[in-house]
């Protein structure tokens, strides 16, 4: 990427007039003054047009110092470095048009979350509370998505961590290579899909109408499923072979080697990717709504009898309510979504950071 | 650090099998192979629970637009309309966002100080983390309020095109809006899969290019792109089977209706996960058994989509 510059041999006799080998170049302050002037003679424009808007001024911005940088490059340079100028502007517009969403996203969801977010509101559930009444809270949700995520990792993560094995220490042949396959084509099962796998099982299991925790789980484990294979496979593929080597010198059977020093080797990157996964299942919505119900109201704990609502959920709910107070409580809901999400990637980070084996 | 295979290169020891062996290699390959089970189960109880109704269906399934399945007495439903609008709204997603994400990948590889360039990939690693039902909650309470006024814009100019032709949904809740969000919530998907590519480029192309002075973009053009094409391909392909099973963004922003409507513009259209999101709780009679055999075409469909872009992708491993 580095394309290094080769100095100039220095000279010593006077410069000629004849045209010199690098051509003429734009001045290197140019670009971010153009920047600046079509910034401003923007929003000038807008100001004494009367139709000042952030949204109108960016783009008119960007479109004028993008064709102005283009034109002065194709008349003081050539038309190549025109071209190479007018795609660095668009490529650098295409990632500023990438963070306008993250940005504003975050900061609606802040602003407008804060509002409801406080002690009482984390702390009782929405038991008798009619949908206008100003009251009511999450606490119910929480319960009901720390639960039913809990059990999905209970199922996923042996499953998951196992086939991992399987595919990086004992896998060959046809086998090895379906499942990885298949295990790729099922991270993109789309999310309510898995949960109508889970209600046609139900019927089939338990009759028609049965909605509880477990279902809720058993569909998010579905999805769960793939990421744990494919965040733990790399991880175990990162273990040196120097040490399963060492381990069959000294006599030691392949499964103890697996259990003993593949495992414990790999150990933090596992986490991460547990963590990761979890992170991933615990802002479905979809599935839930078809299997653990979108309409309960109270505290409930138990995994295999009653609704249970979630997060998720619980602002799909509000939202569909409609009212103001409704959209109160779907930003604060959605305000402790993002930071138990961002939690659980921030421990994620930290495991890998600090408890990352000492390779050398 | 030996990065070989270890299965293919280092064998255990030879001798008699130990239990401990044979019960651990069993439950490995016993878990490989329950998750080629769950998904075959995923397809097969799909498609018996969905008998029940296609079989009382008095309407043709693939062909009609209807859905009056929550009843006893000849229901009839069909996926056509629903299918298109998960087409279309997944069509408009993917062309919103496979130009940006090639955009972001280049800069991200090519354009961003080095200092800061891993920084910036992870803030679009971001978007990916946030809730499909926050996205849902952003859309409905925020980007179509200001989306509104845009269309009425693109209504008053643009109106001679038919898929902007009006009268324009005061609200915003129109198919537009849920592309867009559906492009932002496949932009980091399409987005990693390009830039891991990118990565990959032998150096010596590039080196190549610039020293026979092409300048940056040339060197894109010329060494990059060219090597990264089945790559950008399989993200667009994932991103689309995405954006084709994406419920929340679309059952919360769409104001839907079951018509088959190429007008972006206007309220209408649905897609086949929002309509199963929105029913389902009231589903009677033969509804849950119809909305479970729409979801079979759903299935069908994701299934092709990233079987196609997973065998585009594997493809590209072999020759790199």
């Amino acid at each position: 990427m580095s394309a290094t510059k080769l100095s100039a041999p220095e000279q010593t006799v006077p410069p000629r007039p004849t045209p010199s080998l690098r051509g003429r170049t734009l001045p290197k302050y140019l670009p971010p003054a153009l920047l600046g002037g079509s910034a401003v003679v923007c929003a000038a424009a807008l100001y004494l047009l009367d139709r000042w808007n952030p949204a109108v001024w960016a783009i008119l911005a960007a479109v004028l110092y993008t064709a102005a940088v283009t034109v002065l490059s194709a008349v003081v340079e050539n038309r190549r470095k025109a071209v190479d100028r007018l795609v660095t502007s668009v490529v650098y517009v295409c990632f500023t048009v990438a963070m306008v969403p993250l940005v504003s996203l975050l900061w609606t969801v802040l602003s407008r979350g804060l509002v409801r977010l406080d002690g009482y509101f984390l702390s009782v559930s929405m038991n008798g509370v009619t949908p206008s009444m100003d009251a009511g809270g999450v606490y119910h949700a929480i319960v009901g998505t720390l639960l039913m995520t809990l059990m999905a990792a209970v199922i996923s993560v042996p499953i998951g961590l196992m086939t991992a094995v399987y595919l990086v220490e004992y896998g060959r042949g046809r086998l090895r290579q379906a499942i990885t396959f298949f295990v790729d084509v099922m991270t993109g099962i789309p999310s309510i899909v898995a949960g109508l796998f889970v209600v046609a099982l139900w019927i089939l299991l338990f009759g028609p109408g049965h909605t509880n925790g477990a279902a809720g789980a058993i569909a998010l484990s579905v999805l769960m499923i793939p990421v744990v294979v494919r965040s733990c496979e790399e991880m175990l593929r990162l273990v040196p072979n120097e040490l399963r080597e060492a381990s069959y010198a000294l006599g030691v059977p392949k499964w103890l080697t697996v259990l003993k020093v593949v495992l414990p080797t790999a150990l933090s990157g596992l986490t991460t990717g547990v963590m990761l996964a979890l992170a991933r299942v615990i802002g479905e919505t979809a599935p839930l709504i078809l299997t653990a119900g979108s309409s309960a109201v109270s505290i409930n704990a138990n995994l295999f009898e009653g609704q249970m609502m979630s997060l998720p959920v619980f602002i799909y709910s509000q939202v569909r309510m409609g009212g103001a107070i409704n959209y109160e409580r779907a930003w604060a809901g959605a305000l402790t979504l993002i930071i138990i999400v961002m939690l659980l990637f921030l421990a994620a980070r930290l495991v890998s950071h600090f408890f990352a084996p000492k390779t050398r | 650090m030996t990065t070989t295979d270890p299965s293919t290169t280092t064998r255990a020891p030879r001798g008699r099998r130990r239990l401990g062996d044979v019960l651990f290699a069993g439950g490995a390959q016993g878990s490989g192979i329950l998750i080629l089970a769950i998904l075959a189960g995923v397809a097969a109880f799909l498609i018996l629970q969905s008998f029940d109704s296609l079989a009382a269906n008095t309407a043709n399934f693939f062909t009609t637009s209807e859905w009056h399945a929550n009843t006893r007495e000849e229901p009839a439903f069909g996926v056509a309309a629903l299918a298109f609008g998960t087409v279309l709204a997944a069509a408009i997603a993917l062309v919103l966002a496979t130009p940006v994400a090639i955009g972001i990948a280049l800069f991200i590889v090519y354009y961003a100080p080095r200092r800061i360039a891993a920084v910036l990939g992870y803030l679009v690693d971001l978007l990916a983390a946030i809730p499909s039902v926050v996205y849902g909650l952003w859309g409905i309470g925020w980007l179509v309020v200001q989306l509104a006024p845009f269309y009425a814009w693109l209504e008053t100019y643009f109106g001679w095109i038919p898929l902007f032709a009006g009268p324009v949904s005061t609200t915003g809740r129109t198919m537009l809006s849920a592309g867009i969000v559906l492009a932002v919530m496949i932009l980091p998907i399409i987005t990693a899969m390009t830039r891991d590519v990118f990565l990959q480029v032998p150096q010596a192309h590039r080196e190549a290019a610039l020293a026979l002075g092409a300048t940056r973009w040339e060197m894109i053009r010329m060494a990059v792109l060219p090597f990264g094409r089945p790559g950008i391909i399989g993200g667009a392909m994932l991103g689309l089977g995405r954006a084709l099973g994406e419920t929340m963004a679309v059952a919360m922003i769409l104001s839907p209706s079951l018509v088959i409507s190429w007008f972006l513009l206007q309220s209408g259209n649905q897609t086949i996960a929002a309509h199963i999101a929105l029913q389902y709780p009231e589903a009677t009679g033969y509804g849950v058994s119809a909305l479970i055999s729409a979801g079979l075409v759903l299935f069908a469909i994701t299934l092709v989509v990233n079987m196609a872009a997973r065998f585009v992708v594997s493809r590209r491993k072999e020759f790199a």
